[in-house]
This record gives C-alpha cells, sequence and structure tokens, in this order.
C-alpha cells in the first residue's frame, strides 16, 4: 500500500443544459478562478466510478451538487460523507444508474473513501431543460464558492 | 386465475427516469407500458440554426454515458453532407476513441447495473461486500476505458477533442505507451470477465428478433459501414429513414422506432454479435464459444455475455490499433461545407446511432434528427415482457417483477438519451 495521498480536490458536478443541475458546475467554474492552480477542478456529470476515480488520488474533497429535498431553492446544505451516509433521499434527481450517493456508498463498501469528503448541495428550484440558473441558485452558487475558499483556509478537521 | 398488476414506479439500474407498467389478466398479459417520464427531446432543436461544427459538441452532452458515440455519428454525418475523406490513420484513431467507450460503458453495464440481477443483490454496493474483487476488477476495466476517451478526447466526460475532419490534436505516439501496458491487463480482465459471466444463472428465454447493426467488409463495427438485418435488409446509411420510422406513443416521452413493414427491431450488442461474429478475430470467436455462446444470440439474457465479449474485443482492438500507431500529418482534414443533407450511424455502445443535418449556405443547421439506439429498442423491451411474463406467471410477485426489471435491463436502456429521460408497474388486479 502507498500512504494515502495529501492532496485537495474540487469537484462540480451537473448537466448545464437541465437548469439548475448546472449549479455543481458553476460552482467549479468560479473555484477554478479564485483557487491556486495546485487544487486540481473539476467538472463531472455525475457517473459514479468517474467521480471514484476522480476522488482517488486525494485524500480532502468538496463536491457540489444540485439536490431536490423540498427545501427551499438555494438552500445550501453540508455533508461530511467521510463521517455519516449520505442520504440518498437528497439525490432523486441524477439521471445516472449508478451515481453520486452510490459512489460514495460503495467506496464505503470497498474502503476507497477520501479521509474528507464534504458534500455541498444546493437545493435547485427547476431540472427543467434549459441553460441558466435560477436566481436563488446563483446566489447560493456565489456562497457555496466562498465557503470552499473559507474551508480551504482552514487545515482539514 | 386472478388478475394482476406488475409496477415499479422508478426502475433502477437504468439510466434516466422510468416507470414500467404490466398488466396480467388471467394467463394473458394485457397491457405492457414501459413509461418514460422525461421531457420530450429538444436537442433537435437546439441544433437548428448552430454551425455544423458546433454539432459534436452539442450532440455529446446528450449522454453522460456516451459521447463519443454522439461525436462520431455527429462528425460522419457532416463529412458525408461534405465529401470529406479521411486518411487512415485519422479514421483508426477514431475506432480507438470509440473502443475507449465500449470498455468503460460496457464494464459499468456488466458490473454496476446488470450483475447483481443474476446474483440476487439489490444493487452493486450489497454485491460488492460479497464479491468486492470482482467489482473492483470491473472497475478498473472501466477506468482503462476511460484513460482512453481520456488521452485521446481530451477528457473523460464530454470529450472536447473531436472535430469534423478529424481531431483538434493528437497525442505523440509516447503517451499511448503507458496505455497499451494498462489495456493489456484490461485485455485479461475482459477474458476473466466473459469467463465469469459465463458462470452466472442466466434464464431460459429465446426470441426469434429482427437483428440490425452496421456491417463492414473486414471489422467489427464501430463507424463504418451497411446497415443490415438478419431479415436480409441490406441498405446504404442515406437511406435508413426510408426503411425506419419513429412513432409517438401516448405512454411515453420517447419516441418508439419500428420499421416500416416489420415493426420492431433489435439493435445492440446481440444485433451486431449476430451479425458479426465472422468479423471477430478467432480467438474472441473461441472466448464466446467458451462462454457457451453460438455464432448468433437470441437469449437478450445473454447480453450481459455478449457485452463482455465485445469489451475484450475492444481492449484487443484498441490494442491493436495502438502497436500499428501512424502520427498522421495534419491532426485533421479540412473541410468544405456546401448545402446539402448529411447522414450518419455508428455504433454506440448500446446500438445503432442516427444523425441526419441539412445544412445551409452558411453552414447553418437548418434541420436536425437523432434517433438514439434506446429509441429504436423500446419496442422490442416492450415485446419481450409481454412474452416473458405468460412463461412465468408461477413466480412470487417480487420475483416476477425482479425478472421484468432484468429483462429492460437486458437493453442497457439509456433514457436519458431515449428522451434525451424510466420508473416499473406489473399491476395484477
Amino acid at each position: 500500500m502507498t500512504a494515502a495521498p495529501s492532496k485537495t480536490i474540487v469537484i462540480g458536478v451537473g448537466n448545464e443544459f437541465r437548469g439548475d443541475d448546472g449549479a455543481g458546475l458553476a460552482v467549479a467554474r468560479l473555484l477554478r478562478e479564485q483557487l491556486s492552480p495546485e487544487i486540481a477542478v473539476l467538472e463531472e456529470s455525475g457517473e459514479g466510478t468517474s467521480l471514484m476515480d476522480a476522488w482517488r488520488s486525494a485524500s480532502r474533497v468538496f463536491l457540489i451538487d444540485a439536490v431536490h429535498s423540498g427545501a427551499a431553492p438555494g438552500t445550501i446544505h453540508r455533508l461530511d460523507a467521510s463521517c455519516d451516509p449520505l442520504p440518498t433521499a437528497l439525490f432523486p434527481c441524477s439521471t445516472h444508474a449508478f451515481g453520486v450517493a452510490d459512489a460514495i456508498a460503495m467506496a464505503r463498501v470497498l474502503h476507497e473513501l477520501p479521509v474528507a469528503l464534504i458534500i455541498y448541495g444546493i437545493e435547485a428550484a427547476s431540472f427543467d431543460e434549459s441553460q441558466g440558473l435560477s436566481d436563488a441558485v446563483q446566489r447560493a452558487v456565489t456562497a457555496v464558492a466562498e465557503r470552499i475558499v473559507l474551508e480551504l483556509c482552514a487545515p482539514p478537521d | 386465475m386472478k388478475n394482476r398488476t406488475i409496477k415499479v414506479d422508478y426502475l433502477a439500474r437504468v439510466e434516466g427516469e422510468g416507470g414500467l407498467l404490466i398488466k396480467v389478466k388471467g394467463n394473458q398479459v394485457s397491457e405492457v407500458k414501459l413509461r418514460i417520464f422525461e421531457p420530450p427531446r429538444f436537442f433537435e432543436a437546439f441544433l437548428r440554426g448552430r454551425h455544423f461544427s458546433e454539432a459534436p459538441d452539442i450532440t455529446a452532452r446528450i449522454c453522460g454515458i456516451c459521447p463519443v458515440a454522439y461525436q462520431m455519428s455527429a462528425c460522419h454525418a457532416m463529412e458525408d453532407a461534405f465529401g470529406t475523406k479521411l486518411p487512415p490513420p485519422i479514421r483508426a484513431l477514431r475506432r480507438l476513441l470509440y473502443c475507449g467507450e465500449w470498455i468503460e460503458s460496457h464494464a459499468l453495464h456488466i458490473y454496476l447495473l446488470h450483475a447483481p440481477d443474476f446474483l440476487g443483490y439489490e444493487d452493486a454496493i450489497r454485491m460488492a461486500k460479497d464479491h468486492p474483487n470482482e467489482v473492483k476488477r470491473g472497475l478498473r476495466l472501466k477506468k482503462s476505458g476511460n484513460a482512453i476517451v481520456n488521452l485521446l478526447g481530451g477528457r473523460e466526460i464530454h470529450p472536447i477533442n473531436v472535430r469534423i475532419g478529424g481531431f483538434y490534436k493528437i497525442p505523440p505516439k509516447s503517451d499511448f505507451l503507458p496505455l497499451a501496458e494498462e489495456l493489456k491487463w484490461a485485455r485479461d480482465a475482459s477474458l476473466e470477465t466473459v469467463q465469469w459471466v459465463a458462470t452466472l444463472p442466466i434464464p431460459d428465454f429465446e426470441r426469434d428478433y429482427e437483428f440490425v447493426s452496421l456491417r463492414h467488409p473486414d471489422e467489427y463495427p464501430f463507424n463504418e459501414g451497411r446497415i443490415v438485418s438478419s431479415a436480409g435488409l441490406d441498405i446504404a446509411v442515406r437511406e435508413y429513414e426510408q426503411h425506419f420510422a419513429e412513432e409517438h406513443v401516448g405512454h411515453s416521452n420517447a419516441l418508439h422506432s419500428a420499421m416500416k413493414e416489420r415493426n420492431s427491431y433489435f439493435v445492440g450488442p446481440l444485433a451486431r454479435y449476430s451479425l458479426n461474429y465472422d468479423r471477430l478475430p478467432s480467438h474472441v470467436q473461441e472466448a464466446a464459444r467458451a462462454a457457451g455462446l453460438g455464432k448468433t444470440c437470441g437469449n437478450p439474457f445473454q447480453g450481459i455475455i455478449v457485452r463482455a465479449v465485445e469489451t475484450l474485443y475492444a481492449c484487443d482492438e484498441a490494442l491493436r490499433i495502438i502497436d500499428h500507431f501512424e502520427m498522421p500529418d495534419r491532426p485533421y482534414v479540412d473541410v468544405e461545407p456546401r448545402v446539402g443533407n448529411g447522414f450518419g450511424c455508428t455504433e454506440a455502445p448500446r446500438g445503432s446511432l442516427y444523425h441526419r443535418y441539412r445544412i445551409d449556405e452558411r453552414g447553418l443547421i437548418t434541420d436536425a434528427k437523432i434517433v438514439p439506439p434506446t429509441s429504436q429498442n423500446l419496442k422490442t423491451i416492450e415485446s419481450d415482457l409481454l412474452h416473458l411474463v405468460p412463461k412465468n406467471l408461477e413466480m412470487q410477485k417480487d420475483r416476477l417483477q425482479w425478472r421484468c426489471e432484468a429483462a429492460v435491463r437486458n437493453y442497457d436502456p439509456c433514457i436519458s438519451c431515449a428522451t434525451h429521460f424510466l420508473r416499473l408497474t406489473i399491476d395484477r388486479e
């Protein structure tokens, strides 16, 4: 076994052609401009095995995705998936047969979870087939980017 | 025998959102509806007015699992419209890129979506607790496919390096060598996969399908060939719409495809294999025979074996292409846009993917038609259920429902593609 890598990555998940489902990608694009280049910022569709590949080489991962829990649009959820099982009900909107919640559960079974996996979920207003974010989600995108920058300034838990 | 309804509100382990409703009266199935909830396709409308060069990247966004297929069919359609001829090295690299997509898509379906059906697990995560080594093999196999798409496509999801006429950039041969090392592992792993899936308990269920796929004079088909069928159809790609039509059905947001005179047909791995067995290298044929397959395969539940055989072929073909790699003089050939219609059909992991475009004098798309493999298979999936349920009415409701869901997953349906989004209902009243 090799020693655990001490790499931080940011993964924005979504589909920009399905309205607010583009929120995770929007956060990734904001952060790419703001963060130092040694922090990799990835954009993913949410297909689970690709996510598992993406975070395999990292010790600390921030993953941002649009969610649907019934809360007000723009509500920000923060979960530490490295400690607690993820409520799958948050991600019913995944169009993937093996999506974000599955990838986290599978990585837990196979002992392949990063040491820290922080999920930011942004409550979507709409997953309609359109481009562009709703106002509430756009505001949450900015806020999540700011919170991740602040977390990155602090040492890992 | 009482009337029964089997109802699955939300079908698991398929790409996209849909459901299934089956109504049984006595020993007869009175109704089978594969319900597609996703909103109807909008990509065709979205393409109108866009520049021809944008079609590969826009259509690649239709599906996160098979973007390469969309790029390839779009490129071939445009090149058909403009009379563009590709030099052999670029053509070979396109096949290599397609190998990557087949490996990643088939590995995902075999190990994470379909194997749990045969081994009796609700999902791959529960299966992984008991079969961690198999699941890890599947994940690494998929990653080998990702690595091809990553290198040649520019990135794993929604590759950006494909353009009409070839590629934006072609990596140097030295970049392909580490990939070849991983693919040698993948070739061994895919042979182990063929041997493993051959041990799964596969239901007996055989139908006489009309198989449809591309057929090429000397290759197992990816990008080129004539559209042929097991009933004797043999047409050029540009004749597709003379023989196949799409229709609206009330219970589905996806269009259903049918052959104009003969109704449902079957695209995908079983069709490709059954129509092109003679195009597989002899050692791949041997692996297929050792796994219990004949020269054709009419049991859709054996699709998992055929996918494993195709994965073996794709690893083998990828290695062959890398071994013979020649750097083209330029990464792409220039295209000269002209007014006209272009037709493209390539073999996506799930089956034939047809594109047609009309281009005006400004190089803009004025009309687009995209027929994904899943829409072509929807009628066949429904008719499989119509045949499957009466043979299994003695089963407990939950087991019958499970069997029906597995029968849908035989096709690795991509609802996201079919509507550009499935939930199961078996009703026993």
